[in-house]
């Protein structure tokens, strides 16, 4: 790990003023950056400890949902009471995710913006566009078992990683972000990118601004959500590939579907066309198949990963089964329904 | 400027104070020193075990104010004010923890080297009381990874604590 000042900010705008630099990083639970700054793919001059600036709380926003704070820890969002009644698809999604002991330390903010875990971004003895912009891509051609299959592009095959984040998408949450130059809100989709040729930005932050909190609108899927993860052992592993499902049924007939995908892209994958092919059809396997169809329209495998496209394709159809019918993938019993 | 400057030392050692195992301990610390090579190198507390440094075997479990975290992903400078306990601090003299007790019990090690974080990590889940089957016992011991396969009798280790605290849920069937 590279030397580096450490300062601890008692209030966001302290946060703020200290955090300006472009080789200065927030410190928060620290589970992403310190390993990063073991691996030297992180070398900050400087820290800026946020963990006693408050933001750790979870509260009922004024016209409905709720508000959780940047600082609360993942395992305390997903065990509050308030999610796990009324947003369980974010509750199972962040269970689904690491290990209780990450889950104390990891916060939400955090969350948002851990970085990939592409080995090559990884391994500074090898090229790497996203950590040496212009330097190749070790992965294109290379091992990638574990890289997308959607919305990549020539210069950056990596997938984020977080589980949080595909059900936050498919919730259609908010980030909201204060900096130098003040307060804004993001919308959910917006917040992560796209590679293209720029990957070395992995979200839409600018330098200096710190995640606040994270706004659920007041919308009740509890009733038909589920969130299926698919990887390469039953827990603490990352996804190859996971489905966020959350649907408002009438009667036998979807009335609004959101389903975002996980492990196959640059940020959770959501396409308009396949949730609005499932408004006011019945929940079928034809619709479903459809709706599969959709969403990984465009997929292309690397090689090592070719086998996500079918492996996607069956997650969506059954987590789409699972969501209709009311039966979500349990996050302890692993035998998938 | 602001009126109160946050503490700012530029690569020089920063005091603090940790409650490590009951004990306080007032530290000078630098700022990139991790709470794991803190308790092994500057404490002498070496049951907390560095297996991977990188937070993905759990052999570094220790307790933060109760909950099991991954010492090897903390800096230590960040955690002034907590309480921190390890595997050194569990049993009360020489009475065991109920844990340590029954991973002997239950011959819950092979080489050993993972044990005090999984001692550790099962610690933290008692005190979440949230798990009460095996299943999930299974599922939140997973940051605990035994290269020895010990798990089997880990579980069981685990359940027998749950079980005389009466925290077991009955199997549905």
């Amino acid at each position: 790990m590279n030397r580096f000042s450490f300062t601890r900010a008692n209030s966001v705008p302290e946060a703020v003023r200290a955090g300006g630099g472009a080789d200065t990083r927030f410190l928060a639970g620290g589970t992403n950056l310190i390993d990063l700054m073991k691996e030297n793919v992180e070398r900050p001059s400087a820290l800026v400890d946020i963990n006693r600036v408050g933001l750790a709380g979870i509260e009922e926003r004024p016209g409905g949902g709720l508000r959780l704070g940047a600082l609360v820890s993942n395992a305390d969002t997903a065990y509050d009471r308030r999610v796990a009644e009324r947003y369980p698809l974010l509750a199972c999604a962040i269970l689904a995710g690491a290990s209780p002991q990450l889950r104390n330390a990891a916060t939400n903010g955090g969350n948002l913006n851990q970085r990939t875990r592409c080995y090559y971004f990884y391994d500074t003895a090898t090229p790497c566009n996203k950590r040496n912009p212009g330097t190749g891509c070790g992965a294109i051609g290379g091992v990638n078992r574990i890289h997308a299959i959607l919305g990549a592009s020539p210069s950056c095959i990596a997938t984020n990683p977080s589980d949080m984040c595909v059900a936050l998408a498919a919730l259609n949450a908010t980030v909201r972000v204060t900096g130098p130059d003040g307060e804004r809100e993001i919308a959910f989709a917006d917040y992560h990118r796209l590679p293209g040729d720029a990957p070395q930005h992995d979200n839409t932050l600018r330098t200096g601004e710190l995640v606040t909190a994270i706004d659920l609108p007041d919308e009740d899927f509890s009733a038909h959500h589920t969130y299926l993860k698919l990887r390469d052992r039953l827990s603490y592993a990352f996804a190859l590939v996971s489905v966020a499902v959350a649907l408002r049924m009438e009667g036998d007939r979807i009335a609004e579907a959101r389903i975002a995908l996980g492990g196959v892209a640059h940020k959770p994958w959501r396409v308009p066309a396949a949730e609005q092919a499932l408004a006011g059809q019945p929940a079928s396997a034809e619709n479903f198949d459809r709706a599969a169809e959709l969403l990984l329209r465009g997929a292309q495998g690397q090689g090592h990963n070719d086998f996500k496209i079918g492996l996607a394709r069956r997650a969506i159809r059954r987590a789409l089964r699972q969501a209709a019918a009311g039966t979500p993938q349990s996050q302890t019993d692993k035998r998938i329904a | 400027m602001s009126d109160v400057a946050p503490i700012s030392i530029a690569f020089a050692a920063m005091p603090i104070t940790l409650t490590i195992n009951g004990h306080e301990r007032r530290l000078s610390v630098e700022p990139w020193v991790t709470l794991l090579d803190l308790l092994r190198e500057r404490e002498d507390l070496t049951g907390s075990k560095k297996g991977c440094d990188h937070g993905q075997c759990g052999a570094c479990t220790v307790l933060v104010d109760g909950r099991r975290m991954n010492s090897c992903l903390k800096l230590a400078v960040s955690l002034d004010g907590a309480s921190i306990t390890t595997i050194e601090g569990l049993a009360e003299g020489d009475r065991l923890d109920p844990l340590q007790q029954a991973f002997m019990d239950h011959d819950a090690f092979q080489c050993g080297y993972c044990t005090p974080g999984q001692i550790c990590s099962a610690k933290g889940l008692l005190n979440e009381g949230r798990a009460r089957t095996r299943d999930e016992v299974r599922e939140m011991m997973s940051g605990n990874l035994c290269r020895c396969g010990a798990y089997t009798n880990i579980v069981d280790a685990v359940m027998q604590v749950l079980e005389s605290r009466g925290q077991i849920k009955e199997a549905a069937e």
